[in-house]
């Protein structure tokens, strides 16, 4: 039922509407379902049977989930939401930022609008949210059809093609949108999601009239309840208020409060669902009651995601919904879809809005906020009372609203069916993709329901898992298979659970587990020689994110586990944790689902339809109100700095991205410089230019003036502008050598401990003066020493100790290191590493001798000061009981066993966990995961990120191994072999390293394979482990005998430790395609562009050739490599150059002139110049394509056969003897000697 | 005097390993605390390592007064300890103010565990030996005052100071 596309729908409504009055809305509901149901089903092949439900929520998922979310979001707290949400998405798709935002309103328009709704249309939602809602929904479906397309759960969105219907919607709404809400300006955050909006938009077009209506309902009432952060909130909410407010003007009620239309609405779609549900009651309750009842943990949320399924296929009409359905029915996700659709915007721009607490403030909230959900009030209270006693109103509104509504549900109705039957014609046009999701959704449908743990037991039988698990375990022999690689890049590999499960279990990119399959006890993972361990990914950048403002975040009363897609509801009212096993009451405001807007289906709220949600933090999760955005820039000047040259360029970047550091309107900044002395600058508003303070006592530095020197952006704006402009002037005839970073930090530190922030330091040589003052500790005889390498660890405790203060006051340092001598990164780095920054470094930078590092510098900058931030955040990870954390890695301070303090963080760093099995996982067929982020937005909002993975827990051998991630468990191995190198020696590291692959085959062999074979047999699913651990031995920060500075060296090991895995694997193992004859088989179609897909090679240089081109992609960075005989064709289609002999030997790394001249519109990204051929285009398709969804877009290096760069090439060729390494070849017989042993 | 120097050495470390032995229990208390989330590591660690080097150098000064008054054997069965502490300092991680534990790597799993291992078995140690300098102590002061003429109530006390040590 719920699982239908209601949920959808509900989702992102019901978030709305959740914070609000759900409760009281629901009573009403009920009332009304009861004498619609007549009128209603007609309709009800639509509505009753779930069929259409799934039609719905799929559609409106997408669409409504974008905007819907948004809106709730908005709804609880912003305009920023919308704003971003909708800047983000206008960007793409429309042109009008206020489309979204009106987007709803055109949804709900076209069908309803007969009603009241025109002006309701595009705000239906805010005054007669309910009425509209349902309207909403009616033209959803009317509409979906062509949505639906579009409506593609994640990033599919972007195939659907708007249908015709919209352009006057959109233009309507836009005009409305426009004249009503201003459009906000977009976020650095909100261009990276853009993506994920226009899916949403669309839908949300559809559904963001539900959505919209809520959110814009919500808004309204926002800004009631903004009241208190008005300023952060002010600039998003005022728009938000503004555009409700018309459409309030159309119909008074809804005036009366947009919470109470919140409700209302919801009250209405309940209604709707509660026929919904007596139609479907007895399908779907059946069906969710087995499931429920049966279920142990997981089930209940698969029956729902069954059911609605099943439904789909059993009747025509929801063969219709099904186009929209399958993305629905995928997923509870469709639900989820639409949740995190309108969180996606959010989340994107969500990062706009926020509260976090710390994790004790959220145990401690989550209990109280636990006790007020009980009932259904006290939600209203919390959030109503704030917005301005809308809540008295709403209750009364709420009920005319549903009488309202009903009649325009029949209306709708009919509508709808029409537009369903639509939907299926839609469902052709779909794109292939669907074809994805509607598999999934016909395989759940198609499966009966058992218990959770028969599912998960027969999961791997019921979809061709078997098959994968056999080949999972195929063994390979070593020593006789020469193509080990994949044609694409590995994926990773999915859990052996059953679809349901699969279908809302978390992204891989951001938590994944090395074993797939959970050894059930420690004796077991011990026998399999494998290591077990989560690489998490906690705050990557979202396309798709449901957020959810409640009242009352649902968690575990005993283990705080936050309700999740993997728990098991015993019944309507109880649910059981999947982590603790105890029992919990479900509060009353979680009864009520407004994707769906039903009351009574907790099962198919977005908090249980997805596993990676959002929740908007109540101050029951804040120690202190959350901090606004703090920025203090502190840069290096001394002449080793001026000769460098940075100082111009970050100036620049600064200048450029001004306004689009994240933040709003309290964000702060800050700068100081330093050489032997201190430099503050005041920046007080009303100055005429700034002031200089120069400090000039490092050894007891104080802080020259305390109000002045961190000002107001807003404010100070043309100030610092100023002050960006004459500094690098300023210091250019500095001959300052000494470096007194030391004192500089302190007073970094001082200056921030009052609210906590981002310290950005800029550091270009060894820090010579005042307190952390350090001495060059590099032998450079010793750098290609194969013994030992020393002097990884820190030489002084002063920075890990500044660091921990800092971390204390919740301030981050991130370090930018650009020294072409020895700057002691191993000890510089501990200021990073324990306050949760990151490290960059560049070595040898020059502004004129090294372009490449110049080029690098710019764009890691640009998108350093973009990119999204979280403030004053913890992270939580709770696990099965029996499971326990180990050992953390990544940059951090480790709090208590099991939570993180994190001062910033940053979508750019990943952790890596070391888990153990301390009991016996034999009483659970599943074994969860779950990490919570606590943060603050950069627009001072507390929010709380929860992740979910869930695993099926194995008793064999041969089912580890089946599951073993071999990605993951390399960078879990890289992590604990820095780790070891830096307390103990390398040389240990690496023993450890090839052990590992010793023991794993010793252990195969004696206990899985039953094959005598000779030689190195391993299972499939681990073949490409030796190459990886190889490659990993070759790594700078792991190699020995190869000269290697030892600050690159540990600069590595820091990237070892926070990069994400996809990009670290890249950088251990970097990808290698042939580009000379790429063919367009099996090229992927995306929009107008088609991508070839060129086949991995082995890292070899006998996979070269003389007359080929060969692009490496190093994850930083892409080499393309050309052959002294390569075709001329390519050389002159895609280089621009008329033969080999012309090419330039450094083209790439900077623009090549010929390029330029040739073409002024060279892309940033790429420097393979633009030409018009087919060749060239496919080419640049390509690498467009693959720096994709990377933060840090890569650059590309031309390497000629004949150029000195080759040996920058050819040692990435892992698989190839070098000067003091083995080959693979090698290294295989070498761990056979080894196991003879 | 009845009342020799190895006597005074006996009696002293009978002190000074009772308060040991409370040093124990503190360590061992702190890192279960650690354990089950009650404390924050910085501030446990600042707590904690004040007290190793007053540990340590407590340890040490017994040593040396064994070691002047030739006690050879309980020297022995105090070097290795001696020698742990030795090592166990040399090897602590890069810190300016005394102490061994760092709150950075001490929510390591491995590391805990080894120093709630160290905690337990020091606190076996040192009841043990406060028993052996107990013994120690009434052994030299009986054949002292056996030497020279002891009143009874001493002869008492060295009779129920060895009945308690059985």
């Amino acid at each position: 039922m719920s699982a239908p596309g209601f949920t959808n729908l509900g989702s992102s409504v019901s978030y709305s509407q959740n914070s609000t009055p759900n409760g009281g809305a629901a009573p009403p509901y009920q009332n009304g379902p009861a004498q619609t149901y007549p009128s209603m089903y007609p309709p009800t092949s639509y509505y009753g049977a779930p069929p259409q439900q799934q039609s719905y929520p799929t559609i409106p998922a997408h669409s409504t989930s974008v905007p819907s979310k948004a809106p709730i979001t908005n709804s609880a707290h912003s305009a920023n939401y919308y704003q971003n949400n909708h800047q983000p998405q206008q960007q793409q798709q429309h042109h009008h930022p206020a489309q979204h935002h009106v987007a709803p309103s055109p949804y709900s328009a076209p069908p309803r609008s007969a009603p009241p709704s025109q002006p309701y249309a595009t705000l239906p939602s805010s005054a007669p949210p309910p009425s509209n809602t349902q309207y909403n929904q009616q033209p959803f479906q009317q509409q979906h059809p062509p949505y639906a397309t579009p409506g593609s759960y994640y990033g599919q969105q972007s195939y659907h093609a708007p249908p015709a219907q919209h352009p006057p919607q959109q233009q309507q709404q836009q005009q409305q949108q426009s004249s009503l809400v201003p459009a906000p300006a977009s976020g650095p955050g909100a261009p990276l999601y853009p993506i994920v909006s226009y899916p949403s938009a669309p839908g949300s077009s559809q559904y963001g009239t539900l959505s919209s209506s809520q959110s814009t309902s919500t808004s309204g009432v926002m800004p009631l309840h903004m009241g208190a952060p008005l300023h952060q909130y002010s600039t998003s909410q005022p728009a938000s208020t503004t555009p409700v407010q018309p459409g309030y003007g159309v119909a008074p009620p809804s005036q009366m409060a947009p919470t109470v239309n919140g409700q209302g609405s919801t009250a209405q779609t309940t209604v709707h669902q509660h026929y919904d549900q007596s139609h479907q009651a007895p399908q779907s309750y059946d069906s969710y009651g087995r499931v429920t009842h049966s279920a142990g943990g997981a089930d209940a949320d698969r029956p729902p995601s069954g059911t609605p399924s099943t439904s789909v296929h059993s009747s025509p009409g929801h063969h219709q919904g099904m186009q929209y359905g399958y993305v629905a029915n995928s997923g509870a996700s469709s639900a989820s879809a639409a949740t995190s659709g309108p969180a996606a915007a959010p989340s994107s721009s969500s990062s706009d809005d926020d509260d976090d607490e710390e994790e004790e403030d959220e145990e401690a909230g989550g209990d109280t906020s636990s006790s007020t959900t009980g009932s259904a009030s006290p939600v209203p209270n919390s959030y109503d009372s704030l917005e301005g006693g809308s809540y008295p109103d709403s209750m009364p509104p709420s009920n005319d609203m549903t009488n309202q509504a009903q009649p325009y549900g029949s209306y709708g109705y009919p509508n709808m069916q029409p537009a369903y039957r639509q939907g299926p014609a839609s469902h052709a046009d779909a794109s292939p993709t669907h074809d994805l999701y509607g598999q999934a959704s016909y395989q759940q449908y198609s499966q009966p329901f058992p218990n959770l743990s028969q599912l998960s037991a027969a999961l791997g039988g019921l979809s061709g898992v078997p098959e994968l698990e056999v080949e999972a375990l195929r063994p390979v022999n070593l020593l006789q298979e020469r193509n080990l690689l994949p044609p694409r890049p590995l994926e990773a590999p999915e859990p052996n659970l059953t679809p349901d499960l699969k279908k809302v279990n978390c992204s891989p990119q951001t938590f994944r587990c090395t074993l797939t399959s959970i050894p059930q006890t420690q004796a077991l993972l011990n026998k399999a020689r494998l290591p077990l361990g989560l690489l998490l990914h906690p705050f990557r950048d979202l396309q798709q994110l449901p957020v959810i403002t409640s009242n009352t975040i649902v968690r575990c009363r005993s283990c705080r586990t936050y309700i999740n897609p993997f728990v098991t509801f015993l019944d309507q009212r109880r649910w059981k944790c999947n982590l603790c096993y105890r029992v919990n009451d479900v509060p009353d405001e979680f009864m009520y689902n407004p994707v769906t807007r039903s009351y009574g289906e907790p099962h198919k709220r977005p908090e249980v339809q997805n596993s990676t949600v959002e929740f908007i933090a109540s101050s029951d999760y804040m120690l202190r109100p959350p901090q606004p955005a703090v920025y203090l820039f502190v840069l290096d000047v001394s002449h080793n700095a001026v000769e460098a040259g940075y100082l111009k360029y970050f100036c620049e970047s600064l200048l450029e991205n001004l306004d689009k550091l994240p933040g709003d309107t309290r964000t702060r900044v800050g700068f100081l410089t330093f050489d032997s002395t201190i430099h503050f600058y005041n920046l007080q508003e009303g100055l005429s230019q700034p002031q200089m303070l120069v400090v000039s006592d490092i050894d007891d530095v104080f802080i020259p003036s305390h109000d002045s020197l961190m000002v107001n952006l807003k404010e100070s704006k043309e100030l610092v502008k100023d002050l960006l402009t004459s500094l690098p002037a300023m210091f250019s005839q500095s001959r300052e050598t000494h470096s007194a970073l030391g004192p500089a930090l302190q007073a970094a530190f001082k200056l921030m401990s009052p609210t906590g922030g981002r310290v950005t330091v800029f550091q270009t040589q060894l820090p010579t003066l005042g307190a952390g003052k350090l001495q060059s500790r590099e032998d450079p005889n010793q750098r290609s020493s194969t013994k030992g390498v020393q002097h990884l660890g820190p030489a002084t405790d002063f920075y890990k100790k500044l660091a921990l203060d800092c971390s204390g006051q919740q301030i981050g340092v991130d370090l930018f290191l650009l020294s072409s001598q020895y700057a002691d990164l191993a000890s510089l780095a501990c200021i990073s590493k324990y306050s949760a920054g990151s490290v960059f470094y560049y070595p040898s930078f020059h502004y004129i001798h090294n372009p490449a590092q110049l080029e690098k510098f710019q764009k890691d900058l640009e998108r350093y000061l973009t990119r999204k931030i979280g403030f004053e955040a913890v992270m939580r990870i709770r696990c099965t009981k029996g499971l326990s954390i180990h050992t953390f890695h990544g940059n951090f301070f480790v709090r208590s066993t099991d939570l993180l303090s994190l001062a910033n963080v940053n979508p750019d760093s990943a952790f890596a966990v070391q888990m153990s099995i301390e009991d016996s996982l034999a009483d659970s067929s599943l074994a969860c995961f779950q990490a919570a982020l606590l943060y603050t937005s950069n627009k001072g909002k507390r929010r709380i990120r929860v992740h979910t993975l869930c695993l099926p827990v194995v008793n064999q051998l041969s089912d580890v191994y089946a599951g073993a991630d071999v990605q993951a468990i390399t960078c879990l191995l890289a992590n604990m072999a820095i780790d070891r190198s830096i307390s103990s020696n390398l040389s240990d590291a690496r023993d450890a390293l090839v052990n590992a692959v010793v023991d794993l085959v010793t252990a195969y062999k004696s206990n899985v394979s039953n094959l005598q074979q000779s030689g190195l047999v391993v299972p499939a699913s681990m073949r490409l482990f030796p190459l990886y651990i190889l490659a990993l031995l070759k790594q700078k920060a792991l190699r020995t005998g190869t000269s290697t500075r030892l600050d690159e060296r540990v600069f590595a090991m820091c990237e070892f430790k926070t990069q994400p895995l996809q990009q670290l694997m890249r950088m251990v193992h970097p990808d290698l395609y042939r580009m000379d004859n790429m063919s367009d088989q099996g090229a992927l179609h995306l929009n107008d562009t088609v991508v070839p897909q060129p086949h991995l090679l082995h890292l070899s240089a006998e996979r070269l050739s003389r007359d080929g081109a060969f692009l490496m992609d190093c994850g930083n960075v892409f080499y393309l490599w050309i052959g002294k005989c390569c075709n001329e064709m390519f050389i002159r289609d895609v280089l621009g150059c008329p033969n080999y002999a012309s090419v330039p030997p450094n083209m790439g790394s900077m623009q090549s002139p010929r390029a330029t001249n040739k073409n002024p519109h060279v892309k940033p990204q790429s420097h393979i110049p633009e030409l018009e051929t087919p060749l060239s285009e496919r080419v640049r398709a390509f690498l467009d394509w693959l720096q994709d969804n990377r933060a840090f877009s890569s650059t590309i290096h031309v390497v000629k056969d004949d150029a000195s760069a080759k040996a920058t090439f050819f040692q990435h060729l892992v698989e190839d003897r070098s000067e003091s390494a083995l080959s693979y070849h090698e290294f295989l017989q070498h761990v056979q000697l080894q196991m003879s042993k | 005097m009845a009342f020799t120097f190895a006597a005074f050495c006996y009696m002293l470390a009978l002190l000074l390993t009772a308060a040991l032995i409370f040093f124990a229990i503190w360590h061992i208390i702190a890192f279960d605390e650690l354990k089950t989330d009650y404390k924050n590591p910085i501030d446990q660690c600042n707590t904690l390592n004040p007290l190793v080097l007053p540990e340590y150098l407590i340890h040490f000064f017994f040593c040396v007064m064994f070691f002047c008054a030739a006690e050879w054997l309980t020297l022995c069965l105090n070097l290795p300890l001696l020698a742990y502490h030795v090592w166990r300092y040399m090897s602590r991680p890069v810190m300016s103010c005394p102490g061994l534990y760092d709150p950075t790597t001490i929510m390591n799993a491995d590391i805990l565990a080894y120093c709630q291992k160290e905690g337990w078995c020091k606190l076996a140690f040192y009841l043990l030996s406060f028993f052996y300098y107990l013994y120690g102590y009434g052994f030299i002061f009986t054949s002292c005052s056996s030497a020279l003429r002891i009143n009874d109530s001493h002869r008492a006390l060295v009779f129920y100071l060895r009945m308690s040590n059985m």
